[in-house]
């Protein structure tokens, strides 16, 4: 069975002097899905995505990806993957088209048939006015979607994103997420990384949480919001120093901290012995709380549940 | 074992199966196109490498050329010299155009494409090569506009053009290696000053005579002045001696050094 997964990763690790920045990450993909490594700013997304293209060697550890080895089959490998980092891997200086036809080329297309795919991708995403105009003058957003059709002009059957809508707009975000939700369901293994819960949950079959260089949850996004309970409890607190006293009662519990506000949260599942039960443990005297709201669990929620865990075991 | 892919759609870069290291002749000729078409558009610095030259030739024939006594005309003298001059600076911004793809973005699409090192940098020497073609025509034409009378059969020429592009291959992969090694497109600037000190110290612009003695060593026996000596004999009709031999040993081995150079520091960095 396993040698029918798209990436299949074993124990990776990697650390740059002393620093270590993966410490043993497991990922299985299934072929045609849908992935997203979801992590905040520094988890190692990148170097993970890196190792399973191929151009960083993991300090340990194994992956197959297309069903190659990334570390003795490193040339399959690259006949079947893309990769589309963080920043437009375009040059400025020539057209869109131009850009295309070259990456056409590259992928082993002649003449001809690169003008032709190079045209078909332009048309697919909404290029074509822009097709003649250098790069250089193109919006954050036409550049996103260009780069994306550049990774997709020699067929790979395993798409990398690198967290492709970072520094978008929303209307521009949205955009790419109707061109990623497009590719998928199209053969394609589509493997994402992103910071964005609400981009995982969109696009994404399953998800992998990322936090310090290891996997901390992994499942169906309705998994993970499971994991954590469906509501969440909001006590505002009397003052700082009640804010203070309630937050050292509760520890871990908290899942939200917002000190300016005295508001701490706590999941729960929202049924009025449940909350009565809480309110009273927290603040026998009736002395700490000032008022109360419950709504509903956000993914944020799970992701700083999850992602606290961590730290808080560190 | 043999359903390991069975998933999988089929990958279509027929072409790949080229065995490593050996890189598709069509990737070769793809980067040298967008290389020459990126230093085309770049107008500034295209502008500079084509009329930088003509400005230092005319700087040296009509502000220095007077006080510089060589025995000949002057123009007849420093002509090689300016030629040699503006190829190195030619060649030198490869290290900045080199530099800049590696630390863009690019360069990750490149690799994980499985474009071989030697097409990308290929590429970038191949667009110094034509630049340098044609700043080395600007500079004949006003030199002979301005008065110089070359005395050279087909042959001379041929060997002319031959000498200076080995010459720019040479200088343009060392700049490659140069490149790979420095870490901004800014330091890479600064390898334009190697070729610039190198010809002045040579017999490019004065006699090597003239130079303190202590500097005789290193100006008789550095590639720029065998370089220089052979473009003179060849346009002036003059015997070559040994100067032709050294000239290429001088940048054939530069060559062969930087490719290899070059091969090494690209593995280097990307690992």
């Amino acid at each position: 069975m396993s040698n029918q997964l798209a990436i299949e990763a074993t124990g990776l690790t990697k650390a740059y002097g002393t620093t270590e920045v993966l410490g043993g990450v497991d990922l299985r993909v299934a072929p045609g899905s849908v992935f997203s490594l979801l992590g905040p700013n520094g988890a190692g997304k990148t170097t993970v995505v890196r190792i399973l293209s191929t151009l960083l060697r993991p300090d340990g550890g194994r992956a197959r990806v297309a069903g190659f080895d990334i570390a003795a089959q490193r040339h399959q490998v690259r006949r079947r993957i893309s990769l589309t980092g963080q920043y437009a891997a375009l040059d400025g200086l020539q057209t869109g088209a131009e850009n295309l036809r070259m990456m056409a080329r590259l992928s082993g297309l002649r003449g001809a048939a690169a003008r032709r795919r190079a045209g078909e991708l332009l048309a697919r995403f909404g290029l074509e006015d822009a097709a003649g105009r250098r790069v250089a003058t193109y919006s954050g957003g036409m550049r996103r979607r260009l780069d994306l059709a550049a990774s997709l002009v020699g067929y790979p059957a395993v798409i990398f994103l690198d967290e492709p809508t970072t520094g978008l707009d929303l209307p521009s975000r949205q955009n790419m997420w109707q061109v990623i939700g497009d590719l998928a369901g199209s053969g394609v293994t589509i493997f994402l990384t992103t910071q964005y819960l609400e981009e995982a949950d969109l696009l994404a079959g399953r998800v992998a949480v990322l936090d310090g260089g290891r996997i901390v949850a992994e499942g169906t996004t309705a998994e993970l919001k499971a994991r954590v309970a469906g509501q969440r409890l909001d006590l505002t607190l009397a003052g700082p120093a009640e804010f203070a006293e309630a937050g050292r009662r509760l520890g871990d519990r908290a899942t939200h901290r917002d000190p300016p506000a005295l508001t701490l949260g706590i999941p729960t599942d929202g049924t009025a012995p449940a909350i009565r039960a809480l309110l009273d443990e927290i603040d026998p005297e009736r002395a700490l709380i000032g008022a109360f709201a419950v709504r509903a669990t956000s993914l944020d929620d799970v992701f700083l549940a999850l992602t606290q865990k961590e730290t808080a075991h560190v | 074992m043999s359903d390991l892919t069975a998933a999988m759609p089929a990958p279509y870069r027929g072409r790949r199966a080229t065995a490593w290291p050996f890189s598709p002749p069509g990737d070769y000729l793809t980067m040298a196109a967008r290389c020459a078409r990126l230093a085309s558009r770049e107008i500034d610095a295209l502008m500079t490498s084509l009329f930088l030259p003509v400005m230092l030739m005319v700087t040296f024939v009509y502000l220095f050329g007077g006080a510089i006594s060589t025995g000949t005309r002057y123009i007849t003298y420093v002509v090689p010299g300016v030629l040699l001059l503006c190829a190195g600076v030619g060649s030198a911004s490869t290290a900045v155009t080199v530099c800049r793809d590696m630390t863009g973005g690019i360069i990750d699409r490149f690799r994980a494409m499985d474009i071989g090192s030697l097409p990308m940098l290929a590429g970038h020497v191949a667009a110094s090569v034509v630049r340098n073609a044609a700043s080395s025509v600007l500079v004949f034409a006003v030199a002979l506009g301005i008065g110089f009378r070359p005395h050279a059969g087909p042959v001379a020429w041929a060997g002319v053009a031959g000498l200076l592009l080995l010459f720019v291959l040479a200088l343009s992969w060392l700049a490659a290696a140069v490149g790979l090694l420095v870490s901004s497109p800014e330091a890479a600037n600064a390898f334009m000053f190697v070729p610039m000190i190198v010809t002045y110290a040579s017999s490019a612009f004065v006699p090597v005579r003239t130079m303190p003695v202590w500097l005789h060593g290193f100006a008789s026996h550095q590639p720029a002045t065998p370089v220089i000596e052979t473009l003179r004999g060849l346009l002036l009709g003059t015997h070559l001696g040994a100067t032709g031999w050294q000239a290429v040993a001088w940048c054939g081995g530069i060559l062969v050094a930087s490719v290899a150079l070059s091969a090494a520091a690209f593995r280097h960095r990307t690992r």
